[in-house]
C-alpha cells in the first residue's frame, strides 16, 4: 500500500494567498486551460518577491476576462476590449505599480485590437498575457480573429474561410519590445516569461495557447487531452524566430519561444524627457 | 523508484519525495494531472466529489515533488509538498 495515499480536504494551496478562495471553484469549464495560465501568472507574481500592493491586474470581457475576479490583489474587470487603456491609466497615474493585463484573444486582439497596437507602439510599460483559445468561448463559439483557416466554429460550420492573425507578428509590427508564445502545457515557460516581463521595462506581450474544449474542441473533434497532446507533439521551440513565420495553420507545427526582447525607451520615459527635462 | 538506467551515484544523491494533497471540492476531473505526471503517480479514483467529478488519487510511492501536477491543474485543486526525509 503506498504510504502517500492521502487526500486532505482543508489544506492550503501554495497560491492560496493570491486567490479569492471564496469564489472558487471558478467558472471555467472542466478541461479549460485558462486556469492553468492564470496559475502560472500567479506563481510569477508570488515568486517575484514584490509586495502584492505593488501589483494590479486588469481584465476585459470573456472567459479569460474573468481572471481579474479571482486574484486577491487590486484588480479591475473592465468593459470589452478596454483592458489595455485601463492598464495604461493605472501605469501613468502610479508608475510604481506593476500592471498585468490578463485577458483573451477576442478581447485583446479583436475588439481591443487598436488599443493593443497603440500601447505596443508607445512601448507602454505593462505586461499583457493573452490567453489564445482560438475562439469566442463565452458567447458561444463564434469564429474569432485568431481561429485558424478551415477550423470549425458555430458561425463557420463548414470551416473558417478567413486567415487568422499571427499575434506575435502583429505585436512586433506595432512595436512591442518583448514577445513570447507558449502553450498552457509549458507552464514553467509561461511563468518564466511572465517573471521576465514583470522584471523588465516596456510593453511585453505573451501569447499563451489554451484549449477551449467546450466551444472549440467540440466542433473540431478535439477533446481537451487531444489538444494538449497536439501542443506536446506539434510544438517546436525556436527562440528568436522571425515573427513573420509564426502563423498557426491547420495540421502544421506551432512555433513557441521567446521571439523578441529588446530595450527601447518607454512611453513614460519619453514623456518626462519632453515635459520635465530638468528632472533627469 | 523505477529507473530506465540507474545513475552511478544514485546511492549518494538524495531524491526528494513529495506528498500530494488534493482539494476535492475544487477538482473538475479534467485528468491533466494524471496524464502528465512524469512518474505516473496519479490515477482516477472510484469516488466522486460533491459536483460529481471523478477525482484523481495517489497510486504509487514515486512522487518526486516536481510540482508539475500542481502547475498544470487549472483548478488550484492539487499540490505537492516535500515529505520529511
Ligand atoms: S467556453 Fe471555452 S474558454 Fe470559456 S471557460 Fe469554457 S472551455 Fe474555457
Ligand atoms: S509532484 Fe510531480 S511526481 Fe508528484 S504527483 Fe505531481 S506531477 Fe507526479
Ligand atoms: S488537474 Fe486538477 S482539476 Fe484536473 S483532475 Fe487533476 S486535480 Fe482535478
Amino acid at each position: 500500500m503506498p504510504s502517500v495515499n492521502k487526500t486532505f480536504q482543508a489544506d492550503k494551496h501554495p497560491l492560496e494567498d493570491l486567490l479569492r478562495v471564496d469564489r472558487l471553484p471558478h467558472i471555467w469549464c472542466p478541461g479549460c486551460g485558462i486556469g492553468s495560465v492564470f496559475s502560472a501568472c500567479l506563481r510569477s507574481i508570488k515568486n517575484s518577491g514584490i509586495d502584492y500592493n505593488n501589483f494590479a491586474m486588469v481584465s476585459g470581457i470573456g472567459c479569460s476576462g474573468r481572471g481579474a475576479g479571482y486574484i486577491n490583489i487590486d484588480s479591475f474587470h473592465t468593459t470589452h476590449g478596454r483592458a489595455i487603456p485601463f492598464a495604461t491609466g493605472i501605469k501613468l497615474a502610479n508608475p510604481d505599480i506593476n500592471v498585468i493585463v490578463f485577458s483573451g484573444d477576442g478581447d485583446l486582439c479583436a475588439i481591443g485590437g487598436n488599443h493593443l497596437i497603440h500601447a505596443a507602439r508607445r512601448n507602454m510599460d505593462i505586461t499583457v498575457i493573452c490567453v489564445n483559445n482560438l475562439i469566442y468561448g463565452m458567447t458561444g463559439g463564434q469564429v474569432a480573429a485568431t481561429t485558424p483557416h478551415m477550423y470549425r466554429s458555430s458561425t463557420t460550420a463548414a470551416g473558417n474561410p478567413e486567415s487568422p492573425f499571427n499575434l506575435p507578428l502583429l505585436a512586433y509590427a506595432a512595436g512591442a519590445t518583448y514577445i513570447a508564445r507558449w502553450t498552457m502545457l509549458h507552464s514553467r515557460d509561461v511563468s518564466d516569461a511572465v517573471s521576465e516581463a514583470i522584471g523588465r521595462k516596456g510593453f511585453s506581450f505573451i501569447e499563451v495557447l489554451s484549449p477551449c474544449p467546450i466551444n472549440f474542441g467540440r466542433r473540431n473533434k478535439e477533446k481537451s487531452l487531444d489538444t494538449l497532446r497536439m501542443y506536446h507533439e506539434k510544438s517546436i521551440i525556436k527562440n528568436n524566430a522571425t515573427p513573420a513565420e509564426l502563423d498557426i495553420e491547420y495540421g502544421k507545427s506551432i512555433v513557441l519561444g521567446k521571439f523578441i526582447d529588446i530595450q527601447k525607451p518607454t512611453y513614460s520615459e519619453n514623456y518626462s524627457r519632453v515635459h520635465n527635462p530638468n528632472d533627469e | 523508484m523505477k529507473y530506465w538506467r540507474v545513475p552511478l551515484d544514485s546511492d549518494e544523491i538524495l531524491v526528494e519525495k513529495g506528498i500530494i494533497h488534493i482539494i476535492e471540492n475544487r477538482c473538475k476531473g479534467c485528468g491533466y494531472c494524471i496524464e502528465y505526471c512524469p512518474q505516473h503517480v496519479l490515477v482516477f479514483s472510484d469516488t466522486f466529489n460533491a459536483k460529481g467529478y471523478h477525482l484523481p488519487t495517489v497510486n504509487t510511492d514515486d512522487c518526486l515533488n516536481c510540482h508539475y501536477c500542481e502547475f498544470l491543474c487549472p483548478e488550484f485543486a492539487i499540490f505537492s509538498i516535500a515529505a520529511e526525509p
